[in-house]
């Protein structure tokens, strides 16, 4: 099917630039270390109120990772008018939208890992049978990220102050998902059963559900051009 | 017909403001600073139909195209952030003389404070886009996602402050069966909803007009 | 030369705020037909052009393409179209072949292998089909947009400044692709500021000025002093 072929096309083609260029992947590395280090300057001293505010500085570490990587998105095509190319491109636009979003939440899923393991080995926190929970938290949360987070992109790209309108687009919105998933993640952290965190779990879904057709019934309209 | 609309919300606002301060009883724990809650409430259910109507109006304006669905969404974010802006600044003057505090992050305050700084976002996303059309189009698909994000943020905030919290203290009093407050809060909201509906009235035909001049 | 014009240009008028680009433009453009269109810097030229490749919406006015309008209803029109901008189309990154096959993917042809070694081969990459497009000169970039128009046979091609920044070689190579391009029954509509022997794939020219075609005569009829001298003439006119 060629809408299938299309979304991964364009997947395809953010990764592979990203790979070779690494641009992207270098700042959100080296973003990750600085986090750490100011977490660690700011909070390592006191082990009792760092597991406090844990989930909450976890998800605050992917969150400004994400606006990283989101608010980039779509600077590669801003060389050489590729943008133009993209909006001329015939067919449902939303092959685009989706093909960006899988190359988007596989960056941003990377660099989640990398920070999740740099805290469980500089911090020294025992994630054990929080895995599998954390996982889909994790996974649920950035979807709905990069969901809303590349629709966002796409509206700013071509916008005077894209970097300071992009977050204050984006983070009112997100608020939902971020307490979700902090809260989530408080839970698990705590050993909670799956039970008791299931209604921010729900919410997740509803969220992603939401903002991913949303974002598909729209993104033809947002690149008209 | 905006003439009218004016009047009737001159009308309505100076019958709210006789009922808010001589029909309504005054309150026995608060005293007279209670009264404020005769325009906190109207303006914050009035921004609420704002953000209604905005949404709405976006949704014609991506099915039809038509300019003036997008002038009325462009109008209603203005009146519906400024109504709430106001709400919170009332909420605020209540608040501090009332509970001892200017603000609190419980859960109305926190879903009205980020509705606020969502639909701020709206505006700003206006103000920077230059070409008006695509201005409308990006503003229809920002104003929908806003709008379904509502219920999520009400949720996600109130589970956040009632969940393992004891539910919040900081609730308009007395709504429960006494007429006495209701009727005066209803003479406001009608006021004030006449007066979303005038300045939305008079800043629709001042973008028609700035429309004009520019072809 | 087919006999109705597949791109119809009917009064168009384009404002940008209190300026008036275009103000009652009308032009035709008939298959197997290459028009240059000629005139001073903001005359509008590239808005035409982005006017039809349905990049930006007319104030008033029509243009159609085979038929169908570029403003009522664009998803018809950008399957015909074969568009060379300033900008190449190209991702630094990715390597001549990639570029290719991503761009045809994306425009929905089914391109294999071979249909892709072919059209590297037509412009000469074929030897540097793996390299990465960052290694390119300019020449070789538009020489990679030109095989990518190449491969989705458009039936309209809009170029702008096709020959910018090429050597006499890669001008004599485009003049050739061009040629065949028309000979395919492919409309062309071509901005230019060159004078040369640039303008022999033109089989018309068009002079833009005051918002409208002040010009639009057979080139044949005129030699490059001609040219020259209307251009000047012409192109002084102001809104």
């Amino acid at each position: 099917m060629s809408y299938a072929r299309r979304a991964l096309a364009v997947a395809w083609k953010d990764l592979a630039v990203e790979r070779r260029s690494k641009e992207t992947l270098n700042a959100l590395v080296f973003f990750s270390l600085l986090l750490l280090f100011v977490f660690q300057f700011t909070l390592g001293g006191d082990r009792e109120r760092l597991a406090a505010v844990l989930p909450g500085v976890l998800w605050l570490g992917f969150v400004l990772s994400a606006l990283l990587a989101l608010g980039r998105t779509f600077l590669v095509e801003r060389e050489h008018d590729c943008w133009e190319g993209l909006l001329l491109a015939p067919g449902d636009k939303s092959a685009i939208y989706l093909g960006k979003l899988v190359g988007n939440l596989a960056l941003m899923l990377v660099v989640e890992a990398l920070v999740l393991g740099l805290f469980v080995v500089f911090f020294d926190i025992d994630l054990g049978r929080a895995m599998p929970g954390l996982l889909a938290v994790v996974l649920l949360g950035t979807l709905g990220l990069a969901a809303v987070g590349t629709l966002f992109a796409a509206m700013t790209a071509n916008v005077r102050a894209r970097e300071l309108l992009f977050p204050v687009l984006l983070l009112p919105v997100q608020v939902p998902v971020l307490l979700a998933t902090v809260k989530a993640t408080e839970g698990l952290l705590l050993g909670e059963p799956l039970g008791a965190i299931a209604h921010w779990v729900k919410l997740l879904v509803a969220a992603d559900v939401i903002y991913v057709v949303v974002s598909v019934l729209t993104f033809d309209v947002v690149l008209e051009g | 017909m905006v003439r009218t609309l004016g009047w009737l919300t001159v009308a309505g606002l100076l019958a709210g403001l006789v009922m808010a301060f001589g029909v309504a009883p005054r309150e026995v724990t608060q005293g007279n600073v209670q009264r404020i809650m005769y325009v906190h409430v109207p303006l914050i259910l009035a921004s609420y139909l704002a953000f209604g109507v905005l949404a709405l109006a976006s949704i014609v304006y991506l099915i039809r195209r038509d300019a003036v669905a997008d002038r009325v969404a462009h109008a209603s974010g203005e009146v519906g952030v400024m109504f709430v802006g106001l709400g919170i600044a009332t909420g605020s003057i209540w608040g501090k003389p009332t509970w001892g505090t200017w603000w609190t992050w419980d859960a109305r305050l926190t879903s009205v404070a980020i509705l606020f700084v969502m639909y701020l976002g709206y505006l700003l996303l206006r103000g920077t886009i230059d070409d008006p059309e695509r201005a409308a189009r990006y503003c229809a698909v920002l104003g929908i996602v806003a709008a379904l994000d509502i219920p999520l943020v009400h949720f996600s905030v109130y589970w956040w402050r009632t969940l393992h919290q004891p539910p919040s203290l900081m609730k308009p009093g007395g709504f429960t069966g006494s007429s006495a407050i209701l009727w005066p809060l209803l003479v406001n909201l009608l006021a004030f909803v006449l007066l979303y509906a005038y300045f939305v009235a008079r800043r629709i035909r001042l973008l028609c007009a700035e429309a004009e001049a520019a072809a | 030369m087919s006999l109705d014009p597949i791109v119809r240009v009917s009064d168009l008028r384009k404002v940008f705020g209190l300026v008036r680009v275009l103000d009652g433009l009308s032009l035709d453009v008939h298959g197997g037909e290459a028009v240059a269109l000629l005139g001073a810097n903001g005359a509008g030229k590239t808005t035409l052009l982005k006017i039809l490749a349905t990049l930006v919406r007319p104030t008033r006015g029509t243009a159609t393409i085979a038929g169908h309008d570029v403003a009522r209803a664009p998803e018809s029109v950008r399957p015909l179209l074969g568009v060379v901008a300033h900008g190449a189309w190209v991702y630094d990154d990715l390597t001549a072949r990639e570029n290719l096959k991503f761009w045809s993917t994306l425009g929905g042809l089914h391109a294999d292998g071979d249909d892709l070694a072919a059209a590297l081969a037509g412009v000469g990459l074929d030897r540097v089909a793996d390299a990465r497009v960052r290694t390119f000169s300019a020449g070789m970039k538009r020489r990679l947009s030109l095989a990518r128009v190449m491969l989705a046979r458009p039936r309209v091609l809009l170029l702008d400044e096709p020959f910018a920044g090429l050597d006499q070689r890669a001008k004599k190579w485009l003049e050739e692709r061009l040629e065949a391009l028309k000979a395919s029954g492919a409309a062309l509509l071509m901005v230019t500021h060159s004078f040369g022997r640039e303008l022999g794939v033109a089989d018309r020219l068009a002079v833009l000025a005051g918002g409208r075609i002040a010009l639009d005569t057979p080139r044949g009829s005129l030699g490059p002093d001609d040219i020259q001298r209307l251009y000047a003439v012409h192109a002084e006119e102001t809104l």
